[in-house]
């Protein structure tokens, strides 16, 4: 049993639809990268999972356990074992309490008075590497970074099983970033965590995440180990997105294949790949709708799949 | 010199705060050619958007101008008056932002705020529009025309932060200042807007202040690379130089840690060990004393003053001091 089954969760926003079936599955201790391009659905899939967004069909399980549609009343306990970690580091913190009541609000909320807050404020404080003083400032007296990091300690403090992490380092410096992977890939190490990571930054994947699905227009279009899709990817959309990473050498010749267009309108679904028309591989056959196909772990939806 | 269009000679910029002065910048300086592209690079606190800010004079109440000047054209802008300064601004200095979402004005249309900019223009409102349409089309959104009448949540992240170029563009600036342009882009998106930009800069012949934490973008656009911690300056140079030949231990650690040059998967990365150090109470000596595995007993006694290495490149680095060898 996975410790996260995704099914076929599907998400409309009135006639638009965000999410037209995503399946995948985390492991215990298990990182999985979900990349592409904005407005691909990744951040709706992961609070639909966190039951912040609606998922009308499909499903959710944690643990064996049916979570999709669940009432705020029956998911309040599952909070403690499913942690989310928010894109806007600041937005995400209430401008009017202080670092430690943020902190130290989800053992408020879980009811655990037996603990002692300012204790436990220090030693989060102290996992992610910030000052103990810090517990006295409000969210406007942080910078980014800073506060990023007390959404990392908010995120752990109730050691869950998982955490959704949407975009952890967007905006950090280098060595921050640095700092934040090695604590979260630590963390994984020794309490066994497991991570859905949203993220625009290849490089974050490439040393974080053991598995990775690459979405697009609200589907799944490729998934597999890391190190597989890095070294081979198979479908056109997966190759254009990789060929784009910079890299940090002034010399670097990249062969950078050229994405056609703009994302189409997902109130206009085009027919057949919904790639097609963008896709710089396309083929005559490609105006036939791909199915999902899995070979040796590795799943696809490509119709002209690149070897 | 002729070709120079910006200078910032020895520029130092304090805060007045409750803790005491915060010295945001110290002894800044560098230029910018005519059409050349200078990337600035350096952690969050290092004085980048301080020093966007002091260029475009747009700096808080509590910021004091302690010494320096930002020659622009052979004019110090430090010293003109607001009036002029205005006139500079989105005329002859633009910028773009970070955050295209945050950029344009959620209730007007792009075809009414592109018309907005052009309020020193004389020009008949058929030709802004026009003009519009044609700066839209340059930075490659499709049906320019039609596409005038919609308002910025119809477009992409991508499209919105074209759109905020094609602004800045508009006036033909000598100068484009980009604050991480790309920071809130996907990889495909970043690689568009920093092609978009090439051949925007080629066209327009303008210069680039492009401000970033990501060395990759910064080695594919930049010519020259100003690399600044804890409001200094600690090296500067040719992009090349730079990548590969870091002469200051803290830009040396600094690219060691972007994990795009570690190919294979590591468990550990690295990082640089330490905090900056507070602004408001500068230790003596070099200011990345403390971090740096190399530090010797002369870091702590004396500042390092920034010198010029070879052609085009300089570092505020003891090691490379002549008597360091002795």
């Amino acid at each position: 049993m996975s410790l996260l089954d995704v099914k076929d969760l599907k998400t409309s926003y009135g006639p638009v639809n965000v999410l037209a079936g995503v399946s995948f599955t985390v492991e215990q201790g298990e990182t999985y990268a979900l990349v592409g391009e904005s407005g691909s659905g990744k951040t709706t899939v992961i609070r639909a999972i966190a039951g912040l967004a609606p998922a009308q069909e499909g499903s959710v399980k944690f643990e064996g356990r049916e979570i999709r549609g669940a009432s705020e009343r029956e998911l309040r306990p599952l909070r403690k074992d499913i942690a989310m970690m928010f894109q806007d580091p600041v937005g995400s913190l209430s401008p009017r309490l202080t670092i430690r009541s943020l902190i130290t609000e989800p053992y408020r909320i879980q009811g655990m008075k037996e603990r002692d807050l300012d204790a436990e404020a220090k030693r989060l404080l102290e996992m992610v590497n910030l000052p103990a003083h810090f517990a006295d400032r409000y969210p406007y007296q942080l910078s980014g970074g800073q506060a990023r990091r007390v959404g990392v300690a908010r995120a752990l403090a109730l050691e869950p099983k998982l955490i959704l992490a949407d975009e952890p380092t967007a905006g950090l410096d280098v060595s921050v970033q640095g700092e934040l992977l090695n604590l979260m890939n630590d963390l994984r190490e020794r309490l066994g965590l497991a991570m859905v990571i949203i993220t625009h930054n290849l490089n974050v994947v490439r040393h974080v995440a053991d598995r990775m699905g690459i979405m697009y227009l609200g589907r799944l279009v490729e998934e597999g180990t890391t190190e597989a899709i890095f070294k081979e990817p198979r479908h056109p959309y997966t190759r254009c997105l990789l060929s784009a990473n910079p890299e940090p050498d002034p010399d670097a010749r990249l062969e950078r294949i050229a994405l056609k267009g703009e994302p189409p309108s997902l109130l206009r679904r085009p027919k057949g790949c919904e790639f097609r028309e963008r896709c710089p591989f396309a083929q005559e056959i490609c105006i036939q709708t791909p199915q999902w196909e899995v070979a040796n772990g590795h799943g696809l939806r490509c119709l002209a799949p690149l070897s | 010199m002729t070709d120079t269009l910006l200078e910032i000679d020895r520029l130092s910029v304090d805060y007045e705060t409750a803790r005491g002065d915060l010295k945001a910048l110290r002894d800044i300086s560098f230029d910018v050619r005519k059409g050349e592209i200078v990337g600035i690079v350096g952690e969050s606190g290092c004085g980048k958007s301080t020093l966007i800010s002091s260029i475009l004079r747009l700096t808080a109440p509590n910021t004091r101008f302690r010494q320096g000047e930002v020659r622009f054209r052979g004019e110090d802008l430090l010293q003109l008056p607001e009036r002029k300064m205005r006139d500079l601004r989105g005329a002859d200095i633009s910028i773009v932002f970070q955050d295209p979402m945050q950029t344009h004005n959620p209730v007007l249309s792009i075809g009414q705020q592109m018309l907005d900019i052009q309020h020193r223009s004389k020009a008949s409102k058929a030709d802004k529009r026009a003009r519009a349409a044609q700066m839209l089309g340059a930075v490659g959104i499709p049906d320019p025309e039609a596409r005038l009448d919609q308002f910025p949540h119809e477009f992409s992240g991508g499209m919105r932060q074209r759109i905020a170029i094609a602004m800045a563009l508009m006036s033909e600036p000598d100068l484009l200042i980009a604050d991480e342009p790309t920071t809130a882009l996907d990889a495909t998106l970043e690689v568009q807007i920093i092609e978009r930009l090439q051949e925007l800069q080629q066209e327009f012949d303008c210069a680039i202040l492009f401000i970033s934490h990501h060395l990759g973008v910064i080695a594919e656009l930049c010519d020259r690379v100003v690399v600044m911690y804890a409001g200094a300056v600690v090296e500067s140079g040719e992009v090349r130089e730079i990548f590969h030949d870091p002469k200051h231990p803290y830009t040396r650690r600094l690219i060691d840690c972007d994990p795009g040059h570690i190919k294979e998967r590591a468990r550990v990365l690295p990082t640089i060990p330490g905090e900056v150090p507070d602004l408001a109470n500068l230790p003596g000596g070099c200011i990345f004393r403390d971090r740096c595995d190399q530090a010797m007993p002369r870091c702590a006694a004396e500042v390092p003053p920034l010198e010029q290495l070879k052609d085009g490149h300089q570092a505020a680095c003891w090691l490379n001091h002549k008597e360091a060898a002795e």
